[in-house]
Parts: structure tokens; C-alpha cells; sequence
């Protein structure tokens, strides 16, 4: 199965499988990730999955919709590379991604 | 070296921003206080006095006459039924003709998530409760992109949860001192004693408000929130102005108080120090009403729903006795329980909106400057979304799925604080009591905003380990 690491903001990680075509928020609290809590069931309308992908990985995902920005752009925390984890729908080509979590959610 | 020279030029300076920026708050409050007097005396504007009637069961209304905006609904245990009923048949519906004018409701989760998510064609401007208010106070809750995130930006750190991690201790303290002085030999009322007091403490805390006043906050709060125009409370229209004018003046003192004590080298994590620490926000006092409308928001906004929560939980638990058995019996469920209560209580029973261009939604057609009211209590209890959703249950899975913070642009910015301070509550409560028991009746306040409890009476049964 394709992989996915969260890195919580202290540093520690979490590698988890996940399944084409879920939304990376639904892997995350399926897993059980601490840190992603996903309280809007993944519209895009909390705020409260938001992750950082790293530079090397920002192809592959793309960067965030207007839709996420207006969500994101709001925390303290939101840098160039912050995306909402409901809107990442995951994909072969992710397998391996790494991602960091900010200290808090919204 | 300070020389008396420029301390006294700097207190001239101090003295005369001082004049300019109280005036101007002040005066405008009482400005438009004259002038909603002046036009009573007219003959218009008439105060709109709404009287309490039995309310018919849901089923006997035709669908078009079901009207939700009644501020008895909730009082008279009529909300459950009535939303249902508009959930089943009119998910969007029209009421031509209200106490409040014409309105729509959105009854349904999905779609009130829909509406509260489209800021574009859904605006918060400029009011977000169901009827007209005095005075529009500038506050970002109904504010549109970009307006509103540039002032929430501007304030959003006094409760984001960096600065409450550092709070909890005192937060704890507080809510502590407050439980240990509860009588365990007779019966009192949990409201006053207990919800009141936790978050005008907590809100005194936030502001740096003087302690020993802060009733005073409860008071504004009340009276802000309750008019008769706007929510169908109990407030009269100079009862208003008097809150927000006095409100004003306190503040802008306030303001000025810690300025002083900043420059004597006393530091802080209130609202009014973190404005004065930040570039964007130091000025504000130069903009009073924007500064009127954050402290407003802030006090109002955090003031009756997290108390009612504090009430409610305790309601819900007395009714649900095997709940209350689970809890003890697993207080890890705490965390879940809160967002369970939150649900079950949704202190804010809607938020409104106004559609600006016309649009389909929901099978409907909707008009551009038409008022839409997303009805958070009825999405709560949508069973689409919550399964047995009037069950109260502390491990219900989807419980933080809740829409009683809102969602989009305007979700509740206080909601870790919320939550943080029902968390320590029942924590603490659990460490002390074995039964918590609701005695008779609760009375329920009169809106069809906020709902809430006026007197709760709560016998104790402590610990008998403890
Ligand atoms: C259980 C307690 C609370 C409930 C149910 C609640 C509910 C809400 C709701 C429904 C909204 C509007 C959401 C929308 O339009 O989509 C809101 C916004 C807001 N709340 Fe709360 N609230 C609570 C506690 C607090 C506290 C403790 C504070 C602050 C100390 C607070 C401050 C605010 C502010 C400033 C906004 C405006 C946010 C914006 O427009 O961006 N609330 N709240
Ligand atoms: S789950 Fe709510 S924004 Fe992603």
C-alpha cells in the first residue's frame, strides 16, 4: 500500500497507508493522526486539517485552491506551501509524501 | 534621561489622542439614540412589543404559516418539531411575513454548510441576527472577505491557542475557586453561581477587565444581544444605548489605562495589550468603532454561549442519568462530551445572511437582498447527518461534526477557548461531585437567537471519597 508521513509540529512522525481517491484528511483521522481533526467533515469549511507540504513535494500536489485559501490564509501559521488536507485527494504518484502539521489547528 | 519637560508634553499629547478618540465613540452612540427617539416621537419606529402566546403543535399549522422566528419556540419545547417539519417538507423555506420581516430558512446541515461556506452570494453584512438593530456597530462578524479577515487577523491571537495553552493554569484557578465556594447543603442556581460567574471571569481575565466588575460584562452582554428588533429578547431600545454607550466609554478608559502601564513596563496576554503589541492594530483607538465593534464582538460573542453550554450540559446530564453513569465511569469521554453538549445545546440557535444576486438554491428561488437564516439549531438535529440526533450521547462519534460554531470564513473564533473552559469545568466537577441533580424546571430566556437558560436550580451530592 502507498504511504503517507504526517509530522507533527514537535518533530514526530506518523507513516500511515493510505487508499487512491480518499482525501488525505480521511486518511489521516482514519489513522488516528493526532493533530488533524477534520471537524467539518472535509468541505473545505473548518480549517481544521491544515497541513504543510514540503518544497520538494509541491509539484505533485499542487498548491491550494482560492476555496482553501480563504480558510488557511486566516491562521497564524499558513505559509506558501499550506494546503486544507480534505481538499488533497490522494494519488499513486503520492506515495512517500511527507507533510507537516502546524503547532495548532484552527 | 526623561525630563519633566517631555513627560509633560507627552501627557498633553496623551491627554488630547484621549479627547479625540472617546468623543467620537460616545457621541455617535448618543447620536443615533436621539435620533431613534426622535423618530418614535414621530410616530414611527414604533418599539416592537412581542407578547407570549401558546404556541400550536407543528402539525397543525399549514407549512407556509410555520413560523420559526417566535422567540417562545425554544420556551415552550415547540423548536424540535416545527424544524423537523421544515427539514421534511420545506428544507428551504419562505416566510412572507414575520415580527421580523420576510425571511428564508435553511433547515437542512448540507445546505446550511452550503450557505454559511458561499460568503460571495451569502454576505454577513451588515447584521447577523434576524431583525434590525439600533445601532450597526462595525463588528467582523458581519464583515464580507476581505474586510473581515483583515480585523480578524488583527485580534484573532488573544484566543488562539498558543496564547490559551499559556492561559489553561489560570483558567483552571479560576474556575476552581469558583466550584470549591458552591453550598453542597442546599439547593442554588447553577446559572448565577456557576455559568455567569465562570465566563465573566474568564472574559475579565481575557480583557483585563477590573475583576470586581465584571458583571458589568454579563450586563452589556445581555442587553446588547437581547433586543426586542433584533432577536425577539427582552431588551428595549435605551436599554441598548445605555450598554453600548457605556461599554464605550469604559473601554476607551481601559485602552488608555494600559497604555499607561505598558510604557511603566507591565506586560500582558489581554486583548487590549496584544492590540497595543501589534503594528496593524496599535491605532485602533483612533478608529473607536472598529475598536467598540471587536471588544463588542469579543464580550457578546463569548459571553451567553459558552455560559449556556455551562447550564446545558448540566441539563443534558440530569435528563440522560446513564450518561452521566458512562462519564464517571470513563472520563476520557470529557473531550467528546463537550463537543456533544455544544451540539445538543447550539447556543446560537442561527446566523443570517443576505443573498447578493438572485439564485437558485435548494430547489427555490431566491432574490438578491432577500434574507436567509441558516438555522444551526435544525442542522444539529438533522438526521441525515446525526443518527438519532435528539439523543444526547457523550461517545457519539461525529459529535465535533457539530454546526454550532459555524463553518466558512466567519466559524467561531473562540471555539478552543469554549471548548478548553467546558473541558476544565466538567474535570473538575467530576473530581468533585457524585451527582449533579436539576431541581424543577429551568426558566428559558426569551430570543430566537441565543438559547439559553435563566435560572437553573442544581442540588450537589459530593464525592464521598472525596
Ligand atoms: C460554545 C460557545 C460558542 C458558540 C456556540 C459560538 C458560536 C459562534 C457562531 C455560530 C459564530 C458565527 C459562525 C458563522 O457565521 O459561520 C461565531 C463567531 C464568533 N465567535 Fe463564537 N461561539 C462560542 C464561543 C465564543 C467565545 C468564547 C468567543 C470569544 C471569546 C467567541 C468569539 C467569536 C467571534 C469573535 C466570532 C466572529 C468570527 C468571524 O466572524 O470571523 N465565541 N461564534
Ligand atoms: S476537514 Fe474541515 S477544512 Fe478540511
Amino acid at each position: 500500500m502507498p504511504t503517507v508521513t504526517f509530522v507533527e509540529h514537535d518533530g514526530t512522525p506518523h507513516t500511515i497507508d493510505f487508499v487512491e481517491g480518499q482525501s488525505m484528511m480521511e486518511a489521516a483521522t482514519n489513522n488516528a493522526v493526532p493533530g488533524i481533526e477534520g471537524d467539518c467533515g472535509g468541505e473545505a469549511a473548518c480549517g481544521t486539517c491544515h497541513i504543510i507540504i514540503t518544497d520538494d513535494w509541491i509539484s505533485t500536489t499542487g498548491t491550494r485552491s482560492d476555496r482553501e485559501s480563504q480558510m488557511i490564509e486566516m491562521s497564524p501559521e499558513c505559509q506558501a506551501n499550506s494546503r486544507l488536507a480534505c481538499q488533497l485527494v490522494a494519488s499513486k504518484a503520492m506515495d512517500g509524501l511527507k507533510v507537516r502539521l502546524p503547532e495548532f489547528q484552527m | 534621561m526623561k525630563t519633566k519637560k517631555n513627560v509633560l508634553e507627552r501627557a498633553m499629547v496623551s491627554v488630547q489622542t484621549k479627547v479625540q478618540a472617546t468623543v467620537p465613540a460616545e457621541r455617535q452612540v448618543q447620536a443615533a439614540h436621539m435620533a431613534k427617539k426622535a423618530q418614535r416621537l414621530a410616530g414611527k419606529g414604533k418599539p416592537l412589543v412581542l407578547t407570549e402566546r401558546p404556541i400550536p403543535d407543528a402539525a397543525d399549522v399549514p407549512l407556509a404559516e410555520l413560523d420559526v422566528s417566535n422567540p417562545f419556540l425554544f420556551r415552550q419545547g415547540k423548536s424540535r418539531d416545527y424544524f423537523k417539519r421544515l427539514r421534511e417538507e420545506a428544507p428551504v423555506h419562505y416566510m412572507p411575513d414575520s415580527p421580523f420581516g420576510p425571511f428564508w430558512s435553511i433547515t437542512r446541515y448540507e445546505d446550511i454548510r452550503a450557505v454559511d461556506t458561499n460568503a460571495e452570494v451569502f454576505s454577513a453584512e451588515p447584521v447577523i441576527v434576524m431583525g434590525d438593530i439600533p445601532l450597526e456597530i462595525a463588528m467582523f462578524i458581519a464583515m464580507d472577505p476581505p474586510r473581515h479577515d483583515t480585523q480578524r487577523k488583527a485580534v484573532q491571537g488573544v484566543v488562539a491557542p498558543k496564547n490559551l495553552k499559556e492561559m489553561e493554569s489560570l483558567i483552571r484557578e479560576r474556575i476552581v475557586e469558583v466550584l470549591d465556594s458552591l453550598p453542597t447543603d442546599r439547593p442554588f442556581d447553577w446559572v448565577d453561581r456557576v455559568s455567569i460567574e465562570i465566563t465573566g471571569r474568564m472574559l475579565a481575565t481575557l480583557l483585563d477587565f477590573p475583576y470586581e466588575q465584571r458583571r458589568k460584562l454579563t450586563y452589556w452582554s445581555d442587553a446588547i444581544s437581547g433586543t426586542t428588533e433584533g432577536t425577539g429578547g427582552i431588551t428595549h431600545q435605551d436599554e441598548f444605548f445605555k450598554a453600548t454607550a457605556e461599554l464605550a466609554r469604559e473601554f476607551i478608559a481601559l485602552w488608555h489605562d494600559k497604555a499607561a502601564r505598558r510604557e511603566q513596563g507591565e506586560t500582558g496576554f489581554d486583548l487590549v495589550t496584544l492590540m497595543q503589541s501589534s503594528d496593524e492594530t496599535k491605532d485602533m483607538i483612533s478608529r473607536p468603532l472598529e475598536f467598540l465593534g471587536n471588544l463588542t464582538l469579543l464580550i457578546v460573542g463569548g459571553n451567553d454561549t459558552t455560559r449556556n453550554s455551562m447550564s446545558g450540559g448540566v441539563l443534558a446530564l440530569h435528563q440522560n442519568r446513564d450518561q452521566f453513569e458512562k462519564l464517571k465511569a470513563n472520563p476520557d469521554l470529557i473531550p467528546n462530551m463537550v463537543s456533544e453538549i455544544i451540539r445538543w445545546q447550539t447556543p446560537l440557535a442561527y446566523m443570517r445572511r443576505i443573498a447578493t444576486r438572485d439564485v437558485h438554491f435548494g430547489g427555490q428561488f431566491i432574490r438578491k437582498g432577500d434574507k436567509i437564516i441558516m438555522w444551526y439549531a435544525s442542522g444539529n438535529r438533522d438526521e441525515a447527518q446525526f443518527d438519532d440526533p435528539d439523543a444526547f450521547r457523550i461517545d457519539r462519534a461525529n459529535a465535533r461534526h457539530h454546526m454550532s460554531f459555524g463553518f466558512g470564513v466567519h466559524r467561531c473564533m473562540g471555539n478552543r477557548l469554549a471548548e478548553m473552559q467546558l473541558r476544565i469545568l466538567w474535570e473538575e466537577l467530576l473530581a468533585r461531585f457524585d451527582q449533579i441533580e436539576v431541581i424543577g424546571e429551568p426558566t428559558y430566556v426569551q430570543s430566537n437567537f441565543v438559547r439559553g437558560y435563566g435560572r437553573m436550580i442544581v442540588q450537589l451530592t459530593p464525592k464521598s471519597d472525596g
